[in-house]
């Protein structure tokens, strides 16, 4: 269990001041001319060292990420863009951060920038949160009016101005280069890649793009160090998380912990247990909607990090722990995340846009069992002709819970067809 | 070069090229949808997907993917198999399987790649999407059911022609592509999104249900209806063309076709010449060709040659100008003159009347002048030109004359010709290491037209259009004729009448070969009026005698287009009626009255074209040539008076596009657009 001391986000639960005043208290804005002091090389080893990995989903080396940066700023300006796009189902820890925490991000959002030789940097912010917005822009203001950003930021001699931009609700948005392009006012829609946006991003320049959470957790990585936070955690999967807590849990709640902790005592020890009990669990999403459910008998032994999660074939995404019990309707459950993804599908690419209504609409007969059972191999297939054949990853993301749901639930799905077809019911529609 | 393995295959591609490219130049066919050569790489149909070494194990698509050294590319493993059979089945699930009914049907690439990479049958048992059809205007006929969402039509209207009138509107299954506002498209280059659109989503509207592609006879020929030379495919079934179709040259029209040489196919089978008529008793009757034969034989008995004149029109064949200039010789009369526009300027060297840059030129040009023009109306494909090489970068456009929206911006410098001594013009011009400038032929046909077109020249010679190895200076042709007229000397010769001597009665008969576009109320009240056509329009109006000729799809000829271009169009089906080949009705006119014209065979005709100018014989080739600036055209005054537009409606300019009921439709449709130029 983590202790206190190594807490990052000491006010997740905003008992305490969100403003400057507050931040600073808890030790947000210390010595950050320092080190931005350290230079741009410094910085960028310290976070490779510190084995931080993204945390808006896929995991991806944060350090590594900032070296893509071109090393002298040429023609184009350098650009850091922080994804505050916040829309998978079952997450909203980085609502909590803009809520409570503002000034780690805004702080961040220097630091990084430095690192990257951006003298600019935008924050898309889901439309959805229209407090949070107001909450950051207040925080934004104060980080101004006490110089920390803007002209000579904190006194180090970087110019650095920091812009908040409001989404307009699509999920799409948060998928890196579709941000890209609504930021720059178009539709949402992905780029192909390469060229990645560190070569051609926001405005044809090299761009970075970062969770809220990478961001907000570098200044506290630079001022403890790299050896501090990749002790924490377990090898390859370092550091503190926030897990957001969901569904079929006595007390649903945001939580920081190591990387690693066992899905078990992460549910008792914060969210009070499931409700009914351990042995009422049915299954549990581990990382968002996006990732494949695990069944109950996997979920008794297995730890949330990056590595330990992809082994049981799942992932630890955004780690939107989604809990359910006995009572849910799995198949249901399932077939609702379809119809979230058909939803939000931008209809740029072709598996992607036909593919997510096929999978949405088998599913639907699936929940009623107004199917055929060979139909599931069907669907199957269908998951894994979308999975991989896309622009970007929105078609992953519609078919592995899918998949998840045929590997591990397959025997529900064949008892649904069965008691439908044992109603004398005919399985396919009368008309066809 | 970069090198790339395809199958085994070891090709060497251009570097920045993508491996779709790389696949192509191995021999290996890949199927695509949302990829064409000419419009941005959108990657997104997904069906070119191809596998790569030593990359993630997952198909990439090829189109959107760079190549690099030593890359290894696979095109036949099974999942590159397997990719393209699920996302043919994407394709499929919610297109409409209806290509018994749909005009696309056999020349569709969506069922052609079906056939080659697609499955046998459906697993989709669920409710097909449906789309309401938009509505586009009168050429383009949509069933937005069928669309694939390749959005070729929202690049091909937002890059090349340069109108972001298409786009797609929602999102997911229920993205739609269309205008948003419902209203015609604005461009003249529309029918190419039937060209380009892959299934029956845009398809010709006037061609709806007429014929499939396997009915059809094709037929290599050159657009006559603007001065491009645009190359063209005659599709036709028994004695009807049904449609017209663009044909690739790189060199003057790419690939695209404008609106009015593609859809003015429907005024060929109305409003036609199919027999002679004879004026008896102040009224045209018809009449065999003995009759009319005769009754020219009479009216020219006794004539002096002096009172004698032929007009040929814009759309008229060199072939039948030569014939026409020859019979005119032979009876003794140098009234003669290719310009029905009434322009009178030195045409003593070629480079005076034609596009010398070249078509493909225009992309290496580094300054554009346009004086009293509007290209995007006189020549659609010539302004495509311009705006591609606005889209590349680095070029500055001025435009001395009406203000219009060519579909790039421009620096509008001046309504009159006093904008020409503007020494900012003068400026840019020299400053440019590949200038050029365009003379609208509009300009030409002014009082002051060769004033005009010294002062150019002289602009020109001021700058670096005129070097060894380039030619910045430009006329912009209206007419299909006009350079072959000037290079047969279809002129007034010595003491010979132009345009405006012969009107008002200043010969007694008027030989008009297709002339409409001047006004015909101006010939003599006494002018005994030959008129030899296709079309029933104005000439034909006052003529005494009708001889019915052959439409541009009805015979062969030889076109020399703006550029100084030699292209010959085919015979594709024969004329209606009594009408015939145009040089023969003029060869057989010559025997009846005893002036037998040297040539009996097209092989004849064309030999004698080429004894009068070598251009004729140099067909299809346009070598590039550098300027000379030692002689200069004969100039004179310029007047002070406003450039106007050459022409009012795109859509209706000459016999075959009055006689369109399509043309009258999108005449119709853009009314309210023109009454606002007009303004």
């Amino acid at each position: 269990m983590l202790s206190d001391k190594d807490r990052i986000f000491t006010n997740l639960y905003g008992i305490h001041d969100w403003g400057l005043a507050g931040a600073r208290a808890r030790g947000d804005w210390d010595g950050t001319a320092a080190i931005l002091a350290r230079g741009r090389d410094a910085i960028v080893d310290e976070m490779k060292a510190s084995g931080l990995r993204g945390r808006g989903g896929a995991g991806f080396p944060t350090g590594m990420k900032w070296s893509f940066m071109p090393k002298e700023i040429g023609a184009r300006p350098h650009y850091l863009v922080v994804n505050a796009d916040e829309s998978e189902p079952g997450t909203c820890k980085d609502r909590d951060i803009i809520r409570h925490d503002p000034h780690k991000l805004i702080e961040g959002c220097l630091i990084a920038s430095f690192a990257m030789g951006a003298h600019a940097c935008y924050i898309y912010i889901r439309g959805e949160f229209y407090n949070e917005a107001q909450r950051l822009q207040a925080a934004i203001d104060q980080a101004y009016a006490a110089g920390l950003i803007g002209q000579n930021a904190c006194g180090s001699g970087w110019d650095f101005d920091l812009y908040l931009h409001r989404g307009a609700g699509a999920y799409i948005c948060g998928e890196e280069t579709a941000l890209i392009e609504s930021l720059e006012g178009k539709k949402g829609m992905p780029r192909l890649k390469p060229p990645f946006p560190a070569a051609v991003g926001l405005y044809g320049c090299p761009t970075t793009v970062n969770n809220v959470e990478s961001i907000a957790v570098a200044p506290t990585i630079l001022r403890r160090g790299a050896s501090w936070f990749s002790a924490l955690g377990r090898p390859k999967n370092a550091g503190t998380k926030l897990f957001c807590i969901s569904g079929h849990v006595n007390k649903p709640c945001n939580v920081e912990e190591e990387l690693g902790i066992p899905l078990r005592e992460l549910i008792e020890t914060y969210a009070g247990g499931v409700r009914g009990g351990w042995d009422n669990l049915m299954a549990v999403i581990p990382g968002g909607s996006s990732v494949p459910v695990l069944p109950k008998s996997t979920c008794d032994t297995v730890l949330m990090d990056f590595d330990s999660l992809r082994d049981v074939r799942s992932g630890l995404g955004t780690a939107a722990v989604i809990v359910m019990d006995k009572s849910t309707d799995i198949v249901k459950a399932i077939a609702r995340l379809s119809a979230f993804y058909k939803h939000e599908s931008c209809g740029q690419c072709t598996p992607c846009r036909e593919g997510t209504g096929w999978m949405m609409r088998v599913m639907n007969r699936m929940v009623q069992g107004r199917a055929e059972p060979e139909e599931i191999d069907t669907l199957e297939q269908v998951t894994r002709q979308v999975e991989g054949h896309t622009i970007c990853a929105l078609g992953d993301a519609a078919a592995w819970p899918i998949q998840g749901l045929i590997r591990h639930f397959r025997p529900e799905m064949e008892a649904r067809i069965a008691a439908y077809k044992s109603r004398g019911a005919s399985s396919r529609m009368a008309a066809e | 070069m970069v090198k790339v393995t395809v199958d085994g295959i070891d090709v060497d591609v251009p570097p920045r090229s993508n491996v779709l490219q790389a696949c192509e130049a191995a021999g290996k066919e890949i199927p695509r949808f949302c990829y064409h050569e000419r419009l941005s790489v959108a990657g997104n149909c997904r069906m070119c997907l191809v596998e790569i070494e030593k990359a993630p194990p997952k198909p990439f698509a090829s189109c959107a993917y760079p190549v690099n050294e030593g890359m290894v590319v696979h095109t036949d493993t099974p999942m590159v198999k397997k990719a393209r059979r699920g996302v043919m089945e994407f394709l499929l699930i919610n297109h409409p399987l209806d290509c018994p009914i749909c005009d696309q049907g056999g020349e569709c690439d969506l069922q052609d790649q079906a056939m080659g990479y697609g499955g046998d049958s459906s697993r989709y048992d669920e409710s097909k999407r449906a789309v309401k059809d938009k509505d586009l205007g009168p050429l383009v006929k949509t069933v937005m059911t069928r669309c694939i969402h390749c959005t070729r039509c929202i690049r091909f209207s937002t890059e090349i022609a340069g109108v972001s009138e298409m786009g797609a509107t929602a999102r997911g299954e229920g993205m739609e592509v269309g205008t948003y506002v419902q209203k015609a498209l604005s461009s003249e280059l529309s029918g190419n999104l039937i060209d380009i659109c892959p299934v029956g989503a845009l398809t010709s509207k006037p061609y709806a249900f007429v014929a499939r592609p396997w009915e059809l006879k094709k037929t290599d020929s050159v657009d006559v209806l603007d001065a491009v030379g645009t190359n063209i495919r005659v599709d036709s079934r028994g004695p009807e063309v049904l449609r017209i179709l663009p044909r690739l040259n790189e060199d003057v029209n790419e690939e695209w076709l404008a609106d009015k040489g593609r859809f003015s196919v429907d005024g060929l089978k109305r409003r036609r010449l199919d027999s002679c008529w004879v004026k008896r008793d102040g009224k045209l009757v018809k009449a065999t060709w003995e009759e009319a034969f005769t009754a020219i034989d009479g009216k020219l008995k006794g004539l002096a040659g002096d009172r004698i004149g032929a007009i040929a029109g814009d759309l008229a064949d060199a072939e039948s100008m030569l014939a026409l200039k020859d019979l005119m010789g032979a009876l003794g009369s140098s009234n003669l003159d290719c310009r029905q526009d009434g322009a009178v300027y030195d045409a003593s060297r070629r480079e005076f009347y034609t596009f010398n840059t070249s078509i493909a030129g225009i992309e290496e040009a580094d300054a554009i002048l346009i004086v009293g023009s509007n290209p995007r109306i006189e020549a659609p494909l010539i302004n495509a030109r311009i705006r591609k090489r606005f889209l590349a970068g680095g070029v500055r456009i001025g435009l001395i004359g009406a203000a219009a929206d060519l579909t790039y911006p421009v620096e509008h410098i001046g309504t009159t010709p006093a904008a020409l001594s503007d020494p900012a013009v003068a400026e840019v011009l020299k400053a440019a290491k590949k200038p050029m400038l365009i003379l609208g032929a509009g300009a030409l046909a002014r009082a002051d037209g060769a004033a005009l077109l010294a002062e150019c020249w002289k602009l020109a010679a001021a700058s670096s259009m005129l070097t060894t190895d380039w030619h910045g200076f430009n006329v912009l042709q209206l007419a299909a004729s006009r350079v072959a007229g000037l290079d047969l000397g279809f002129l007034p010769g010595k003491g010979g009448k132009g345009l405006a001597g012969m009107l008002g009665g200043g010969v007694d008969l008027l030989w008009l070969l297709g002339a409409d576009e001047f006004d015909t109320a101006k010939i003599g009240a006494s002018t005994f009026v030959v008129y030899q056509g296709h079309h029933g329009d104005k000439g034909a109006a006052r003529a005494d005698v009708i001889l019915p000729g052959a439409a541009y799809t009805e015979k062969n000829g030889t076109y020399v287009n703006t550029e100084g271009r030699a292209q010959r169009g085919q015979l594709a089906i024969y004329p209606p009626g009594d009408a015939r080949e145009d040089w023969k009705i003029l060869r057989a006119v010559s025997g009846w009255i005893g002036k037998h014209l040297p040539y009996d065979d097209l092989a004849g005709v064309r030999a004698r074209l080429e004894a009068v100018n070598p251009v004729f014989a140099r067909v299809d080739i346009l070598p590039r040539f550098g300027g000379n600036e030692t002689a200069a055209p004969q100039g004179g005054a310029l007047g002070d008076a406003a450039f106007v537009p050459a022409i009012a409606n795109y859509y209706q300019t000459d016999p075959v596009s009055r006689a369109s009921p399509t043309m009258a439709e999108c005449t119709a449709a853009h009314a309210p657009a023109l009454a606002a130029a007009a303004e």
